[in-house]
């Protein structure tokens, strides 16, 4: 290791008035080779270099701040014996292990990592493999989880934990992460102020990801494709969804995006693409739904009649089956500006804005909604022609709902 | 037979309606490939066309031919030949024009556009099948009519009867059926109407390649399963063979019986 003048110079700064330097204690198949007895042996703030090879260790308990770091990615199996590494201590750093087959239980939540009550933790860089609960963080702030790889081997809903599973806690920053296999990718109960960014979720049971109770958080930049749901954000304020791709959640229950009892988030830049229901909204107020891509959607947006004041504007809607359904005749959302390519208006000023308003929803949605079979008549004539005369004269569907100024040209960037 | 079916064919071939309704597909197909600048956007709107347009054409065409070779078919009929290579080789003459119109006229543009090594190719495909299944189907229906109603005016008011209803009114009755029977599980129902409706039939074969997504959903996963599986598409095409072939028995019995 070569240090430059300056570092040394801070340094030596720093540990002035400490009795000792950090040590570093190297664990390996042929030396010290259990990663508990190091951790036993080290003063606090050490740094414990784990060598590869396969440690066959489960319930590691950290009480002291220490570094822990895994060089040639060494493997701790814990055989499905219980949970792996608990954190018990805060400024803990664990990176570049592979961590593998938790045990299952149905009476307590074991984990691969496990957080509990302490703050200022760093988890980089591992993989974790066959986890019950991957990461597992209760009443801990402060924390980094970045560049984590995750694969769960869940089946079902029952048998199943989360990949990174978060319990009241408060600015944490989860980032490029790769979670596939879980139960819910990342579960968010009780945390504010938190930071989800370019993680990759997918194949989850459940959800890619899932907000409960959780304000004020920021997710952007992720991709959640090929899951139960994308995302589920239940009962949380002040959510910002930017900028994320919502791909391949198929299914009879399944969206991309799917709102319950939330409010006043901002959702903007995101891609739908080749889901079931891009977004299902039900008991959502308030939100900024801009500039979002919706394409080869069954649905693009499925907006329950309980939903108020929210603005759904500058989005593109493109091929999609059906662009909008609701469930009532009545509605409280602003639509406008949007491209619509079912739009079959004209623009006669040459603003860009269509001259007649769009009617987004179609009286064949509506059928579908009262009966799901009838589906089996989509794109016959004579559906074509039931929606052509309700859209001249709306009779079953909400006839104030409609995009004033739907824009002629699809929306670009720049 | 084969004399025959060349007879027609090549005369049907060489005539003008052929050709226009050659160019017809042609220059649609390329209006629409250039417009949209997006294959399957243009698929969908070929389908709406072909849905309407093919069972129609099949049906007057049908008709017109038939009673405009009367003199011809009495001619053969004088002739030592079976009345059976008579009628099928006029029939099969009747569908294979249309349906050489057809092929060409749809496939070409999107050969110039670059179809190939593009995703829509399997939904054109399954667009040219069903359009030439539905060439034949309607084909065959007419011709029955007109072999039954010596009368030209009865006979091509029916034919085109038979296109409506197939068209239009079948879906708004299994709309109304739907809707009456809510209460009840359906989705076999719908299954099975589907079937009984050649036009729907090919409407759901193409939809199961276009609207995968939507088709994910609530009860569409149903029909998802039974037409998108194997065994579903095979029964599906078979459906098809069976709304080709019965006309064609229908044909062949009058044909024994029928006094010219």
């Amino acid at each position: 290791m070569t240090f430059t003048i300056k570092q040394i110079f801070l340094s030596l700064l720093f540990l002035y008035g400490y009795q000792a330097y950090p040590a570093t204690i190297e664990v390996s198949k042929s030396g010290q080779n259990s990663i508990q007895k190091a951790i036993d042996q080290a003063n606090p703030h050490d740094t414990i270099v784990v060598l590869a090879g396969t440690y066959r260790e489960h319930d590691i308990l950290i009480e002291k701040p220490l570094n822990i770091r895994g060089v040639g990615r060494p493997v701790i199996d814990a055989g499905h014996a219980g949970q792996i590494i608990v954190v018990g201590s805060d400024s803990v750093a664990i990176s570049g292990f592979q961590i593998q087959n938790v045990g299952f239980s149905f009476t307590k939540d074991w984990a691969a990592i496990l957080i509990d009550n302490k703050n200022y933790c760093r988890i980089e860089d591992n993989i974790l493999v066959d986890a019950y609960y991957g990461i597992y963080l209760k009443k801990s702030n402060h924390i980094v989880i970045r560049g984590n790889r995750l694969e769960g081997k869940a089946e079902n809903e029952i048998n199943s934990g989360n990949g990174i599973h978060l319990w009241y806690c408060d600015s944490i920053l989860i980032e490029n992460n790769h979670i596939k296999g879980h139960r819910d990718g990342i579960y968010f109960e009780f945390v504010e102020n938190s930071t989800i960014v370019r993680n990759t979720s997918e194949a989850n049971v459940r959800y890619g990801l899932h907000f409960m109770f959780s304000n004020n958080d920021d997710y952007i930049g992720n991709t959640f494709k090929n899951n139960g749901t994308g995302v589920a954000v239940m009962f949380s304020e002040h959510i910002n969804m930017i900028n994320n791709h919502f791909i391949d959640n198929w299914g009879t229950t399944n969206y991309g995006l799917l709102f319950k009892e939330i409010s006043d988030g901002e959702l903007s830049g995101n891609l739908f693409k080749n889901n079931t229901v891009g977004i299902f909204a039900d008991g959502t107020n308030r939100m900024k739904i801009s500039k979002n891509e919706f394409v080869e959607n069954g649905w693009a947006m499925n907006v329950f009649s309980n939903c108020m004041n929210n603005e759904i504007v500058d989005n593109n809607f493109i091929s999609n089956t059906f662009d909008l359904i609701t469930n009532s005749a009545k509605h409280h959302n602003h639509y406008h500006h949007n491209y619509w390519d079912q739009y079959s208006g004209y623009d006669l000023d040459k603003d860009g804005i269509g001259d007649v308003p769009h009617r987004p929803v179609k009286l064949f949605s509506y059928l579908i909604g009262k009966v799901p079979e009838s589906i089996i008549l989509l794109r016959s004539f004579f559906i074509d022609i039931i929606n052509m005369a309700e859209k001249v004269a709306p009779v079953l569907t909400p006839e104030s709902l409609m995009d004033e100024q739907p824009r002629m040209k699809i929306i670009t960037d720049d | 037979m084969l004399k025959i079916l060349k007879y027609s064919f090549f005369d049907l071939i060489r005539s003008r309606w052929s050709i226009i309704y050659f160019l017809f597909y042609f220059v649609s197909g390329m209006v629409l490939l250039y417009l949209s600048n997006d294959v399957s956007k243009a698929i969908v709107s070929l389908m709406n066309i072909t849905f309407i347009l093919t069972p129609l054409i099949g049906t007057i065409f049908g008709v017109m031919n038939f009673y405009n070779s009367r003199e011809f078919v009495e001619l053969l009929l004088a002739q030592p030949i079976p009345r059976k290579r008579i009628f099928l080789g006029m029939y099969l003459g009747i569908g294979l024009s249309l349906s050489l119109s057809l092929f060409l006229g749809m496939a070409l543009p999107f050969v110039f556009y670059g179809i190939f090594g593009s995703s829509a190719i399997g939904s054109l495909a399954t667009l040219l099948l069903t359009g030439i299944f539905l060439t034949f189907i309607f084909t065959g229906i007419s011709f029955y009519i007109a072999l039954v109603n010596e009368n030209r005016l009865k006979g091509f008011g029916m034919a085109i009867l038979v296109w409506l209803f197939l068209s239009f009114v079948y879906d708004g009755l299994f709309l109304l059926l739907l809707l009456l029977l809510q209460e009840y599980p359906i989705e076999n129902l719908a299954i099975g109407m589907s079937l009984l409706n050649p036009i729907d039939l090919s409407r759901i074969l193409i939809m199961l390649r276009l609207d995968v997504s939507a088709l994910m959903g609530y009860t569409g996963a149903v029909f998802h399963r039974f037409f998108g599986n194997g065994t579903g598409m095979l029964i599906s095409l078979l459906a098809l063979s069976v709304w080709t072939i019965v006309p064609v028995w229908f044909i062949l019995k009058k044909s024994h019986k029928k006094d010219f």
